[in-house]
């Protein structure tokens, strides 16, 4: 019997073959490590993200989201429903908390779910894993399993927006949050001050506007630098891809020369509990992060 | 009372229609143009209006220069303004709210690439009940024609290769990749959730 039972929710990117598919592994490997069993919600479908707002109105994003804690609630039952992705967390803490609000759109979203035969009825918990980590198993339950230590790296805690806007992880502020830096410490790793750690990478308009979000990016990375990191790291699947994926194009147009490894906290830690870089899904890197390889070698 | 004889500036349907149709837009009178969410947008030099501007052109009446406006299309969901916002207003879904109002009544912005891609991005997802990236990366590539997007997909190569090599992109999504079991069933929960909320707001499927 796991430690702790958990009704996971991977969300689209995390998914096999996708941007984020190396986060689902090293998420999956730390877990294992700590105990904790994710058992994924059957046949769950997409948030709705945030960019869905323009086509999906309210009630259709809400009823999309309360479709998979209607399944968590019916085949898992009593479990917190987990997010790994920001996004994915965001859509569903909003919407439960816009289903406790109101009783009208909470009966009209249910009139929908009523299409497939399905309800919600409030009864589980939406939480990023951050949480998890961090109120049950508690940073000293985190160091524990440490094993090898990520002394000598300097990682530059970048937090993004939505794990840390509008919810946040309780007790942490919005404009300089601590809890990637104690991840980081707890491993072994030095975490450097670092002041784009709540700056927005662009999202989802990277695609749309990309010359708008480039700058935003130029400016993540352009400080990590400036703060003598060796590599960032992030608990967002958007923020980790914007932000490793389009140093090569700011090089392109800018003359700049970025080669700055951008890591998930739970690379960092599956590398520290012991695991292959495999298991921390370092393969998945564009930019590699050679000296985690070779810690993870060891 | 009838509003009729009013002078235009002091009619206040528009404010009505804001927080009848528009998502939180009943909070949109509880602004007091302090401007912090002005100062806090990092798309913030690139948008024709503020988010304050905006909620006092709303009180003003301002229906097709408020609906016309590029502003809400930049927001890239940073949630800075309601973090920062005293007056707590729920300023990144009240932009969210008008995008899409103004969407479904056909006055945003044409060809504004923010609209077309969330467009794009609700209907990707719809398909199959999750996001299919590569079919949403080539459909935006070439949305301004196959010219364009071979161009686009040129410059964009090594992108698209490094992903590939790191296993984070799989060509073969572009037959159907990733999709729910019970399709049928999500379909017909967002047909009827878009059939309640249009009902309720007076528009039509």
């Amino acid at each position: 019997m796991a430690k702790k039972n958990i009704a996971f929710y991977p969300g689209c990117s995390s998914q096999r073959k996708s941007s984020a598919a190396n986060y689902l592994v090293s998420v999956q490997s730390m877990c294992d490590k700590l105990d904790i069993a994710m058992n994924e919600i059957p046949d769950w479908n997409c948030c709705g993200a945030s960019i869905g707002y323009a086509e999906g109105g309210e009630l259709p994003r809400v009823a999309i989201t309360a479709r998979n804690f209607a399944l968590a609630e019916k085949h898992l039952p009593g479990q917190d429903v987990v997010s790994t992705c920001a996004a994915c967390w965001l859509a569903n803490r909003e919407t439960q908390e816009r289903l406790e609000a109101s009783p009208h759109l909470r009966a009209e979203t249910n009139e929908a779910l009523g299409a497939a035969g399905l309800s919600y009825q409030g009864n589980t918990k939406a939480r990023h894993m951050v949480e998890v980590l961090i109120e049950d198993i508690g940073y000293e339950g985190l160091k524990a399993p440490v094993v090898k230590s990520l002394e000598g790296i300097k990682f530059a805690g970048y937090v993004g927006c939505q794990t840390n806007r509008p919810f946040g992880i309780a007790g942490e502020s919005f404009e300089n949050p601590q809890y990637l830096d104690k991840m980081v410490e707890l491993a072994g790793g030095e975490a450097v001050p670092y002041d784009q750690k709540v700056t927005c990478c662009g999202g989802a308009l990277a695609f749309s506007e990309p010359e708008k979000s480039q700058k935003q990016i130029r400016d993540i990375v352009e400080s990590a630098y400036d703060h003598g990191a060796d590599m960032i790291v992030t608990p967002c699947p958007l923020c980790q891809a914007n932000v490793e994926v389009y140093q090569s194009e700011i090089n392109k147009k800018q003359g700049t020369q970025f080669n700055m490894p951008v890591l998930y906290y739970s690379q960092l830690l599956t590398v520290a509990y012991g695991g292959t870089a495999a298991e921390a899904g370092l393969d998945g890197q564009i930019i590699r992060a050679s000296r985690l390889e070779e810690i993870a070698g060891k | 009372m009838t509003t009729a004889n009013q002078p235009a500036a002091y009619r206040n349907d528009f404010l009505k229609e804001v927080e009848a149709n528009v998502e939180e837009g009943h909070m949109v009178k509880m602004c007091m143009q302090c401007g912090v969410c002005a100062g806090s947008c990092p798309l913030g030099s690139h948008w024709e209006h503020s988010p304050q501007k905006i909620f006092m052109m709303i009180r003003a009446g301002k229906r097709e220069e408020v609906l016309t406006s590029d502003a809400m299309w930049m927001c890239t969901s940073c949630y800075n303004c309601i973090a920062r916002c005293p007056r707590k207003l729920p300023i990144t879904h009240i932009m969210h709210g008008l995008a899409n109002y103004a969407h479904r009544l056909g006055l945003a912005p044409k060809g504004q690439p923010t609209r077309d891609f969330a467009v794009m991005f609700w209907n990707n997802l719809t398909k199959t009940g999750r996001v299919n990236e590569l079919k949403l990366t080539l459909g935006h590539y070439f949305k301004d024609g196959i010219g364009a997007g071979i161009k686009k997909g040129l410059e964009m190569k090594g992108v698209g290769l490094g992903l590939l090599k790191a296993k984070r992109l799989n060509p073969m999504e572009i037959l159907g990749g990733h999709k729910l079991q019970d399709l049928a069933g999500f379909h017909a929960i967002v047909a009827k959730a878009r059939e309640i909320e249009d009902r309720r707001r007076g528009l039509s499927s």
